[in-house]
Order: C-alpha cells, then structure tokens, then sequence
C-alpha cells in the first residue's frame, strides 16, 4: 500500500477562489447585491431579536444547548457507534466516509444500485461541501435541489451565499428572469408571463418541483440531527419539498457530519426551541420530519445514512477550534456580522460563508487553504453574541489566525514583511525607551506627510487605511514626555 | 487606594491629550495617579494577529509594571479587554486589575457625576470592545448624562461595529471602508457635532473617515468630555483625531 493520501476537502473551499480580501473588493462593487444582503440580513436580524426576547429562559436555554453539544462531542466516538447500532436495528443501513471522494464514490454507488438516473434533493449543507451534485454528474446522475433557493442557486448556475437563505443575494426580479431563462431546460418552464410577484414565483417552482417528486426514485437529503439512541434522523425546513424527499421516494440516502449526533430524543426539546429562533425567526419550525430505519409499507423502503468525517476528526482534535462543530447551521452569525452584510457569502470562497464559515472552512480542510478567512473579521463579538449554542467566534477567530501564523513561520524560510514588521513592532514594544525613541522618529516623520494636522496619504502598504481616511499627525509630545516634564519634578 | 494609569501605546503616541484628560479627571476627584513610566503595550496587535509568541513579553511586562497597584485604569476598552481575557492564557500569569475608565469611575469610585461641563451636541459610539468584551453597558452614558451643558443625541443602530478591527483596516481596508461608510452616514443622521467612544482606535478610523468628507464633525474621548470643566470654544473645523 503506497502512503496514506491527503484526504479530499476541496470541495468545501471553491478551488481558484480569491483570498477574501480581493473577493471582498469585487463583492463591495456590487451596489444590488449590498442592497439585497442588507434588506435580508436586517429583517431575520429583527425577527430574530423579536422571538428570542419572547423567552424567559432564552439564555438557560443556549446553555443548554451548549452543554449538550460539548458532552456529545467528547464522547463522540460511543455517541457513532450507538447510533450505528440504532439504525441498523431499526432497518437502516450506516456507511462510514472519512473525506469528501469516500461519501461522493458511496452515495454514487448506492443510487445506481437504486436503477435511477436523477435523484431529488432536500437542502444539505453537508452535500455541497463534498460537492455531491457535480460528483453524481460526472457519474451521469442528475441531481435536482428542491429547496427554492437551492433551486434559485441551480437553476442560475450560481453558488449559494448564505446557508440559510442560499439565494439572499438575489432579488425577486433576478429570480423571475432565472425561472424564464432556466427552468425549461430542467424540466416544466415557467409559465409564460411570470411576473416577480413572490405568489406566481412560487408556484412556477412549485409546477416545477412537483414533476420531479413525483417522479423520482431515490432521493439525497442532509440531516439537522440524529438521536443516537433511537436511531431517528431528522430534517427541519419551511417549504415542505423536503417532506416530499423524505417520503415519496423509494431509496432514501441520507449524508451527515458526525457532528450531527446527538445522545437522546429529548434533546431535540432544546434544539428545536433553539434553531428555529436564531434561523428564520420562528417561533417552531413549519416542517419538522423525523425518521427511523424504514417501515415496510410505508415511506422509503430502503435507507442509507453516510456518516462523513472529512476534516471534523481532525478539527476535533483541537480543544480551542473544536467548539465550531457545535454549529447548528441557524446561520444567526452571518445575518449579525458587519462583514458579512457587506460582502455576502461568495467572497469566504468556500460552503460555509460568514462567521462560522471563518472558523469551520480553515479547521476542515487546513488552515494553509484558507489562511484568509480568520482574517475576515474586526472580532466585534456580535456573532458570539447571536449564536444559540454560544460558540465564541471570536475566540476560534484569534486562535485560528495565530496557526496561520504559525504555518507561515514553518513554510517560508524567510519571514513575510508582515513578519518582520510584527516582530520589530515586538521589539520595540518591549522597552520604554525604544518606544520613545521610535514615538519621536514617527511625530518627526509625520511632519513630511502631514498638512493641517493631517495625513492623507501614506506609502506602502499602509495606504490601506489613508485610501479612505485621513491620519491625525502624532503630536510633537507624547504623553509619556508631557509626564516627565509636568509630574514628575523633584 | 494606589492607582495606576495604563494610557495604551497608542493613546501615548497619537492621543496624548486622553492620557492628560485622565489625569486631570482623576485628580479633580480628589485622587492622585501614577503613571509607571516602565508600560509600553498590552500586547493586543500581536494577539489579534496571531503573532502569539511576540505579544508574552509584553504581557510579562505589564504584569511586572503594575504589579502592587491596587487598580489600573484605562482609557481603552479594547486593551483592557485584552488584559482581561488573554493575558493569564497567554502567560499563566494572573494579570492586575484593569478597569476601563468608565467602569473605574462608576464601579470603584461610585460617581457618575464627575462635575463635567461640555456643552455640545455629543453622540456616544459604544466601541464593539466596551460592548461586549467588557460588557461596561450603560456605564458611559450615566457618566455623560450628568454633563452639564451636554445634548445628547441617539446614534443608530449605535452597536454595530465602525469597520475598524485593528489590522483588518489594513488587511482588508475595503470592507472595512464600506462599514465605516455606513458609520459615517449613522453619524451624520444623529446631527452629532461631536462623536463620543470609549476608544480612540475606533474613534481615528471614524474620525479619519470625517475628516477625510470634511463633515465638520469632531471625534473626542470620552475622558475628555469628562475632564472639561468650562465651556470650550465653539468646535473648530474638523481635525479627524479629535485634537483641538
């Protein structure tokens, strides 16, 4: 056997995306598309406000959900297999995949052996991080999303820039135009004269959508959860077209993060409570399906559920960084952070946009292939803030950015400029009078620049910050000196 | 009560004047302030940036200096944050007891009127840091309620974050442009002449953007609010840092 491969995540990151900071610059540009994300991430914002407030033990509640996330996943390992045994007991069958190629190869295999050649989709966020639908594509297999964002995303050839709200950066007249572009080259088209009236975009999906379920054989979905002890997985969604999935096909395959598990029914009491709240600002869920294994005569007849590792081991492995795979997926962080509001999901090149994208992306697949994304934040704390199981963002934020440091340092021979800079700026910090000394050289220095107090431009890499603002001119005395002349006399 | 002043080595080299304030604030209420002339920086670049092994010596440094003081006040809230919450994960060293200026003033003094006079039309931005980092809640406010002269106006949505982040101003200035855009325009809407925070890091990036669109609106300290006894002279043109 040759040496063990590196396992394959990159599907979580978009290969060739650019560094958040160029991507970003384009995202700015883009006048629509920060009207849109601003319009979408201030009202979830305020529902959620709204009906998180309702809750006298809202915040004994995140607790909770907290706890049970950090037990479950220090005994991971016995939480899998007890709900391998449940599954399998109760008809199911459990598949193991270590990376993104395993479950990609496992799910393909299962689909042919189902005869199809489509399946249809329930919205998945662990699906298009091993990028499922290009892998069941290249096998031939056609993949339809029935989410209606996921649709919007599909049809439109597009990536989805948000993991609630996949298609937040489109409006409702970008929409129309997809559905009358699109949708007849994928089944039904869209009925002539499609307004962008939400009523008549709805229901063209819905003519479109209703072929494909009651067509389809197989069908692919993700998980919200899935209790160990019973074997019972579960989907919550809004529309109902994931109900469909669930039960009209015959073959069921579900794909999940390992992190999905957890110890018992009644845990879902919090869970439910908590992921409605912080995703859509409801107060329950519209449409909560759970199933167990199969039930001859009645849903899917054959059940399959892909356990998929794909860096979580690894991320687990760090007792810091490891709190990102609390992640219930509500996506409350991205609709809070100032970052995201203004960029949208597409500049974090990667499945996981926002916030916990920031700090799940680098963790699954190494922080050396998205050595950006920490960066891709002022830590205002506003997600540690918002998230229902209280991941403190902020604190991955700065540990995560600190390894990438650190995985500079191994891979260059040489330091980076930043390098250099940092630790000269370390040097000089560490003593007062190198400190004053180089106070002085800045105030004389800023004299070159300054006009009126100011400085407008500066050189190198710090016209960063003169692009768009002005720079006071260091005073001639800093305070340190003022002291010595004024409290200091003996 | 031995107190020691921390001023930050930014406040020390750009800011001179919040330090004076501080000072001139404190001995007004009838204490007297050490500034250990040994302090240098709390260490929170290099920690926000990932350089981890470069911030432990100043972190070593702070400890050593202030050690034996029985408070250590601060006119920032974002290095007393970073006093507080990493110092002792950093070095295992049990740091000293740090007090942003506000907290200080309310919880260890107990005033919230500390015979202020500004009369001017102020809008207070509660840095991201005093927020929710320190949690320092209302604590500014109560303080600058009791100002004599003060008009206080409501700036919106007043918790979100100005764009400033330390480096990410840097790494990626244009986001943090675009929020600072929206700041600029929140301030404006308020009909502010002065902008009010608890951080001058904060309040140079918003000042910076003001001064840079001419707004004629001021950035200032909220030590110095606190310090100014006599009605000061009509607000000159903007000068972005908030000096005068």
């Amino acid at each position: 056997m040759t040496a063990p491969q590196e396992p394959d995540r990159s599907n979580v990151v978009w290969l060739g995306a650019p560094a958040f900071p160029e991507a970003a610059r384009a995202a700015l540009a883009d006048s629509q598309l920060r009207a849109n994300l601003k319009h979408a991430t201030g009202t979830i914002r305020d529902k959620r406000l709204a009906v998180t407030a309702e809750l006298d033990d809202w915040e004994q509640l995140r607790e909770a959900g907290a706890a049970l996330k950090r037990r479950t996943l220090r005994h991971l390992d016995h939480y899998l297999v007890q709900l391998e045994e449940s599954v399998t007991r109760a008809g199911g069958v459990v598949h193991w995949a270590a990376d993104a190629a395993e479950a990609n190869a496992i799910v393909t295999g299962l689909v042919r052996e189902a005869g199809a050649r489509e399946v249809v989709k329930v919205k998945s966020m662990a699906t298009q991080e091993i990028g499922l639908n290009e892998a069941l594509a290249e096998a031939g297999i056609a993949a339809y999303e029935t989410d209606l964002a996921e649709l919007i995303v599909q049809l439109g050839k597009d990536r989805p820039s948000h993991i609630l709200v996949p298609a937040i950066h489109r409006n409702r007249a970008q929409i129309r135009d997809i559905f009358q572009r699109e949708m007849g080259r994928w089944g039904r088209p869209a009925p002539d004269g499609l307004t962008d009236d939400p009523r008549a975009l709805a229901e063209a999906a819905r003519l479109h959508l209703r072929e494909k379920f009651l067509r389809a054989t197989v069908a692919v979905s993700g998980a919200n959860f899935a209790v160990a002890a019973t074997g019972t997985v579960g989907v919550v969604e809004s529309e109902g077209n994931g109900r469909m999935c669930l039960t009209l096909p015959q073959t069921l395959i579900t794909v999940m993060g390992i992190e999905k598990v957890l110890p018992a029914w009644s845990d879902l009491e919090v869970f439910l409570q908590l992921l409605p709240r912080s995703s859509t600002g409801e107060r329950m869920n519209p449409y909560t399906s759970t199933w167990t294994g199969t039930t001859p005569g009645d849903g899917p007849q054959n059940f399959h559920l892909v356990l998929l590792d794909n860096g979580r081991t690894a991320t687990l492995a760090d007792t810091v960084g490891r709190q990102a795979l609390a992640c219930i997926r509500c996506s409350a962080c991205l609709n809070v952070c100032p970052v995201y509001e203004r960029t949208g999901g597409h500049a974090y090149g990667s499945v996981y946009p926002g916030p916990i994208g920031a700090v799940l992306t680098p963790q699954l697949v190494g922080v050396e292939h998205a050595a950006s994304l920490p960066f891709a934040s002022t830590l205002c704390g506003a997600c540690y803030d918002a998230c229902p199981v209280k991941i403190n963002i902020p604190e991955v934020l700065a540990h995560l950015r600190a390894r990438v440091v650190e995985a500079e340092r191994a891979r260059h021979r040489l330091p980076t400029a930043e390098a250099l800079a940092m630790t000269a700026a370390a040097g000089v910090l560490d003593s007062p009078r190198r400190l004053a000394a180089a106070q002085k050289a800045a105030a004389l220095g800023s004299r070159l620049l300054a006009r009126d107090g100011r400085i407008g431009a500066l050189p190198g890499p710090l016209h960063g910050w003169t692009d768009s603002r002005d720079l006071p001119q260091p005073p001639a005395e800093t305070f340190r000196a003022w002291w010595r002349r004024n409290r200091e006399q003996p | 009560m031995r107190v020691a002043l921390f001023l930050t080595c930014f406040n020390d080299t750009v800011f001179p004047e919040t330090g004076r304030a501080v000072v001139r604030l404190l001995e007004r209420l009838g204490h007297r302030v050490e500034f250990p002339q040994g302090q240098t920086c709390c260490g929170q670049m290099h920690f926000n940036s990932g350089y981890r092994p470069e911030a432990v010596p100043l972190v070593h440094r702070f400890a050593e200096v202030f050690a034996g003081y029985d408070a250590v006040v601060s006119p920032s809230a974002s290095c007393t944050a970073m006093v507080r919450d990493h110092h002792r994960t950093l070095t295992g060293v049990q740091p000293p007891q740090v007090y942003e200026l506000s907290e200080f003033l309310v919880d260890v003094l107990g005033v919230t009127d500390v015979g202020a006079c500004y009369p001017h039309r102020v809008a207070y931005h509660p840095t991201c840091h005093s927020l929710r980092m320190l949690r320092v809640g209302d604590r500014p406010l109560r303080l600058l309620r009791a100002v004599r002269g003060i008009d206080l106006v409501d700036l919106a949505d007043a918790d979100t974050c100005c764009g400033f982040g330390g480096t990410f101003a840097l790494k990626n200035a244009d986001t943090s442009a675009a929020m600072l855009a929206d700041t600029m325009q929140r301030v404006r809407q308020s009909g502010a002449e002065v902008l009010c925070a608890a951080d001058n890091s904060c309040l140079m990036h918003i000042g910076g953007g003001l001064s840079r669109r001419r707004s004629g609106v001021r950035t200032v300290h909220l030590a110095e609010i606190l310090a100014a006894t006599e009605p000061a002279a009509a607000p000159a043109a903007a000068t972005g840092g908030g000096r005068r």
